[in-house]
């Protein structure tokens, strides 16, 4: 990595930084930032003074895990969009293209409203096996129709329609008020129900992938003039596919199942990003990450404050901000085209 | 770059009957090709006879059903792709790109196959892409984004990014096809200059006859005639394998054709203008 792909990466860490500890202290308890110190401080071992328990638990408990967790969804969902536009030469695409979200949703409905796994199983991890369901049969299918970026695209969007639609039967058919509501909250994208086990899973997948994205970055520049010509750049063009679609896959479904849908981050901004970085995507993928964080970090923030004391999924939000931002981005590339 | 000394059978790119099957049929089928170092060999042969599959072949990218690529004696399987790329270079007939990329950027990707993960570019890397500009004549226009240049600048820009790639092995499927003959002759002045082994399939047989050191002409996938512009393109030949009558004038350097009008075209009774009423 260059000097100033590092100056940049780390400028970046310490906005984020400055986001989630400023963040935190947003909201209806007011919480000084010294008091999130404090509390972060005790909680790792090395402070002198816990705030009161009361206030510790919003921070600690609350509040927290809720920000980094959607530090992390940002970082994820944005890392996974700019991979996916860059693998299918598509610049509508985004983490959910292959179908993983619907995948997901379809999931999540078979456990709470079906109660399939009897309690046992959470609706994250109903979720999960729906998205990766989703994900095997957009492989399958694509692969034998000959397997181009095309079929791929093709493919998901076919898994796509075929869960939604099982999803809203499912929902029509068997839930009661109180239960479609909490699922389409769920649906919609939403954080509220954060918690550290969500934070640490979320994090260790986003770290892996990344690591394995940032390995093929020069793979992914190759793809530029497509598949033919990454070939003759000494790219194995199947392997790499296979790797990042699955690598991208699975942090999706794993975000998915935490956190629902959240629509735009990946969609949006890639594009934002790339506009700054260039297209080189030893730069781009970790900038687009970090501007991820950032932004869901704010949006959330925006979206459990804005018409207080009820809450507003945090997808709709993104995506309310997300649409205008989107076509200024589009406007920007058309006076430059 | 005729007369450049022969370095042995083994040295260089090879085709030893390679043949390629796809949907049940033979798209190339037992074709052997040995350039020698240095020269420009011409792949001729109407659509669908096999060239862009035979380039695709000898490039590593589609494997051979039958018969052996070698790169200096190795099967290329065995070189690896990477390894591959690094001495053999690919120009296609059409660049598209959805990414905004300046001219730089596209040549950069030549240096892909020399790179490593993590790695940022070298200064090895640097001298390959401002030499490739140089080479091109595109030095002026590093700066400027991929989507602004002409169709003839663009394939000056794909041959730079394959010369970045410092190979000695160049293979071009039609380059010229979308150009004006203005931008099809500096693009082939350029090519045929390049100090590499050069493979081009061309569609233009008089082009081929003006650049080419010597012309491989396949038709359903078969060789049916290999050797100089002089040797190959005769009017037999040529209607033979593209089913049209031409007149053969043997120029000091190189063969022109002229094509001849079909017969019972010209023969029909042109209409006049009033004729063309009802």
């Amino acid at each position: 990595m260059s000097a100033r792909t590092l100056l940049s990466a780390g400028g970046g860490l310490a906005v984020l930084a400055v986001s989630v500890a400023v963040a935190v202290t947003i909201g209806p308890a007011d919480i000084s930032t010294a008091e999130v110190w404090a509390s972060v401080a005790a909680h790792l071992g090395g402070g002198q003074s816990p705030p009161a328990p009361l206030r510790d638990g919003i921070v600690w408990n609350l509040r927290m895990p809720r920000t980094l967790l959607a530090a992390v969804c940002g970082a994820g969902l944005a890392l996974c969009g700019a991979v996916m536009q860059s693998l299918l030469r598509n610049p509508l695409a985004d983490p959910f293209v292959l179908g993983v979200s619907s995948g997901a949703s379809t999931g999540a409905v078979t456990v709470v409203v079906l109660g399939v796994g009897g309690g046992a199983v959470s609706l994250s991890a109903g979720a999960f096996a729906g998205a990766l369901l989703s994900f095997a049969l957009v492989l399958l299918l694509s692969h034998s129709l000959g397997g181009g970026m095309d079929r791929v695209v093709l493919s998901g969007v076919a898994a796509m329609q075929l869960f939604s639609a099982l999803t809203s039967f499912i929902v029509l058919t068997s839930a009661d008020a109180e239960t479609t509501k909490g699922v389409l909250f769920w649906l919609l994208g939403s954080l509220a129900g954060a918690d550290w086990g969500q934070v640490l899973l979320c994090a260790s997948a986003l770290a892996a992938v990344l690591v394995v994205c940032l390995a093929g970055s020069t793979t992914l520049d190759a793809f530029a003039f497509g598949e033919e010509a990454a070939a003759g750049l000494g790219v194995h063009v199947a392997r790499a596919r296979l790797l990042l679609l699955c690598a991208t896959a699975l942090l999706t479904a794993v975000l998915v199942g935490c956190a629902g849908a959240i629509g735009f981050v990946g969609l949006v901004l890639p594009h934002a990003t790339r506009a700054l970085t260039g297209p080189g995507h030893a730069r781009l993928l970790p900038v687009t990450a970090l501007a991820g964080a950032v932004f869901l970090v704010w949006v959330d923030t925006l979206a459990r404050t804005v018409v207080d004391p009820q809450e507003v999924p945090v997808g709709v939000v993104t995506s309310l901000i997300g649409v205008p931002a989107f076509i200024a981005v589009l406007y920007r590339g058309r006076s430059k085209a | 770059m005729r007369g450049m000394r022969d370095a042995g059978p083994d040295r260089g790119l090879r085709a030893d009957r390679v043949a390629r099957r796809a949907d049940g049929r033979l798209v190339v089928d037992g074709v052997c090709l040995s350039p020698r170092t240095g020269e420009t060999i011409g792949l001729l042969g109407p659509n669908g006879s096999g060239k862009s599959t035979l380039l695709r072949l000898l490039a590593g990218v589609l494997a051979p059903s039958a018969g052996v690529v070698t790169l200096d004696g190795r099967p290329l399987p065995e070189v690896g792709r990477r390894a591959a790329a690094r001495r053999i270079a690919t120009v296609q007939q059409h660049a598209h790109t959805q990414t905004d990329l300046t001219v730089r950027d596209v040549v950069a990707l030549g240096r892909i196959p020399h790179r490593r993960a993590f790695a940022p570019a070298t200064a090895a890397d640097d001298r390959a892409v401002t030499a490739a500009l140089e080479r091109t004549g595109l030095t002026g226009r590093a700066g400027q984004s991929w989507h602004t240049l002409s169709g003839g600048e663009r394939q000056r820009a794909q041959i730079a990014r394959a010369l970045a790639q410092e190979p000695r092995e160049l293979l071009l499927d039609e380059p010229t096809n979308h150009l004006d003959i203005q931008h099809q002759l500096d693009l082939l002045d350029l090519i045929a200059d390049l100090p590499v082994t050069t493979v081009i399939a061309l569609h233009d047989l008089n082009l081929a006859a003006m650049y080419c050191d010597r012309l491989l002409v396949l038709r359903e996938g078969r060789t049916v005639a290999e050797g100089s512009p002089g040797d190959v393109l005769t009017p037999a030949l040529i209607e033979a394998v593209y089913g049209v009558r031409a007149e053969v004038t043997h120029e000091p350097g190189h063969p022109v054709i002229r094509f001849v009008r079909r017969a019972a075209r010209t023969a029909k009774p042109r209409p006049g203008p009033r004729s063309a009423l009802p």
